[in-house]
């Protein structure tokens, strides 16, 4: 496996990510949205409605639910949530130019090949490291549906955060699943 | 009768949430660090540092090892020559209290309309009568990443041992990166459906890698790791040699007819935390 590191700055476009193959390690840097199951049900009601609460185009969505902050901290735990469950949503959201996708294992063949379609990159984030990964994320504040608690949409400002290449713009992914 | 009022009661059950959720048990971390010297996959041992600095921050007590801090199952083993008042509140008060002073997150909600409860409960409660005049507790925190890969099946007698195996590795194969391998396995092995449900998770609270007292067990447990392990998942999914770092299985005699088996898959962040009193 061919293995680069990169350091990405957000927002993305298909130049930045069209570049990343399967295995790579990015660091992240840059703002970068929260959202996981009920905030993603909300998400593409909005859609359909077109009043969608945070930009989507080239952005990236990292599926996680944080514990509650303690007073003088930026965040609680914060780490990857299984991103399978979101598939179902995710096709809308690609087709309005979603770029990125921060999670934890694999991602069913049909968001694989809208992912594809439409040039998207799908990042995983070291699964059960939430308190160690609330070292990168530098600000946080939640911009939509607080009423949701843990699964409100938080904007993140990230600084290096620590991800690898799960699927990448050809569709190719890295988890073996036979 | 010896009494146990309430309050100590919800005190420990507080203590117990928050002290399982910020502190990886010792045998855990010790399994990870034998993980990482038996890994071969680079990327794997990575992944394995990056737990074992996880938990060393967490043991800080600023942030929980995970941002899931799971469902409570509260194990009870109630000494019959003890008088408590308010069991079933007492406890769900400790949750409560342990959740919010411990900035855990509340991740309870209604099955169908998908409401939180907003403070984490209920819990689950199991009890058992026991001779004495001791209360034993031990609080599980169960995560669902790994739960929700876990699964029971009504086997035939006829599949047997084989049938066991077979359908273990079927769950963790389909479970891969899911669950955050390395994984700990929990498998209950007869009684009823929701029993062997039960004893699977009871094979998780046993302490990490402690095999079961009788050696035809033992045996397919050390044979089940094995060829989880074998399986190439690895660390994060990532591929390698560490899929899972101990198999636990329990049984019970089961009817004529039947042959449950349930799997119960957890990360191997085993959040179990005990206190007698």
């Amino acid at each position: 496996m061919r293995k680069t590191s990169y350091k990405l700055e957000t927002p993305l476009t298909v130049e930045k990510v069209k570049k990343l193959r399967v295995g790579d390690r990015v660091r992240i840097s840059g703002t970068i949205y929260t959202a996981r199951d009920a905030s993603h049900k909300r998400l593409i009601a909005a859609l359909k409605r077109k009043s969608l609460p945070i930009p989507i185009r080239d952005q990236i969505l990292y599926y996680t639910g944080p514990t509650p902050v303690r007073p003088g901290k930026v965040i609680g735990s914060a780490g990857p949530t299984t991103s399978f469950r979101m598939d179902p949503y995710t096709i809308p959201l690609l087709k309005k130019g979603l770029r990125g996708m921060m999670g934890k294992g694999e991602r069913s063949q049909e968001v694989r090949e809208a992912m594809k379609r439409h040039q998207a990159v799908y990042f995983a984030a070291p699964g059960g490291c939430g308190a160690l990964l609330s070292r990168y994320i530098k600000e946080a504040k939640v911009i939509a549906y607080p009423d949701l608690g843990p699964e409100a949409i938080y904007r993140l400002e990230v600084e290096d955060f620590p991800v690898i290449v799960a699927v990448d713009t050809k569709g190719k992914s890295l988890f073996r699943r036979e | 009768m010896r009494r146990i009022g309430p309050e100590r009661i919800r005190d420990v059950v507080a203590q117990l949430c928050i002290e399982a959720n910020y502190q990886l048990p010792k045998e855990v971390i010790q399994a990870l660090r034998r993980a990482r010297r038996r890994e071969n996959s680079s990327l794997g041992r990575e992944v394995l540092s990056q737990l074992i600095e996880n938990a060393r921050i967490a043991e800080e007590g600023v942030y929980p090892l995970c941002q899931d801090t799971g469902m409570v199952e509260v194990f009870l083993e109630i000494g019959e020559g003890i008088r408590i008042e308010d069991l079933e509140e007492a406890i769900q008060e400790g949750v409560r209290k342990g959740y919010r002073e411990g900035y855990l997150r509340k991740s309870i909600v209604s099955p169908l309309d998908r409401k939180n409860t907003k403070n984490n409960t209920p819990a689950i409660i199991h009890t058992k009568i026991v001779k004495g005049k001791r209360l034993k507790i031990a609080v599980f925190i169960k995560g669902f990443g790994s739960e929700n890969v876990s699964a029971t099946r009504m086997l035939l007698p006829s599949q047997g041992r084989k049938g066991v195996v077979e359908f273990v590795l079927e769950k963790v194969r389909e479970a891969g990166a899911d669950p955050c391998p390395p994984i700990v396995v929990g498998v209950g092995i007869g009684g009823t459906l929701e029993k062997s449900s039960l004893l699977a998770k009871e094979a998780l609270l046993r302490p990490l890698g402690r095999h079961h007292a009788k050696k035809e067990i033992r045996f397919l447990e050390k044979e089940l790791l094995k060829k989880i392990n074998g399986l190439g998942i690895g660390p994060s999914g990532l591929g390698g040699k560490v899929t899972s770092l101990a198999v636990h299985i329990e049984t019970f005699p089961t009817h004529i007819a039947g042959l449950p088996v349930a799997v119960n898959i957890n990360c191997h962040a085993l959040r179990y935390a005990r206190k007698i009193i």
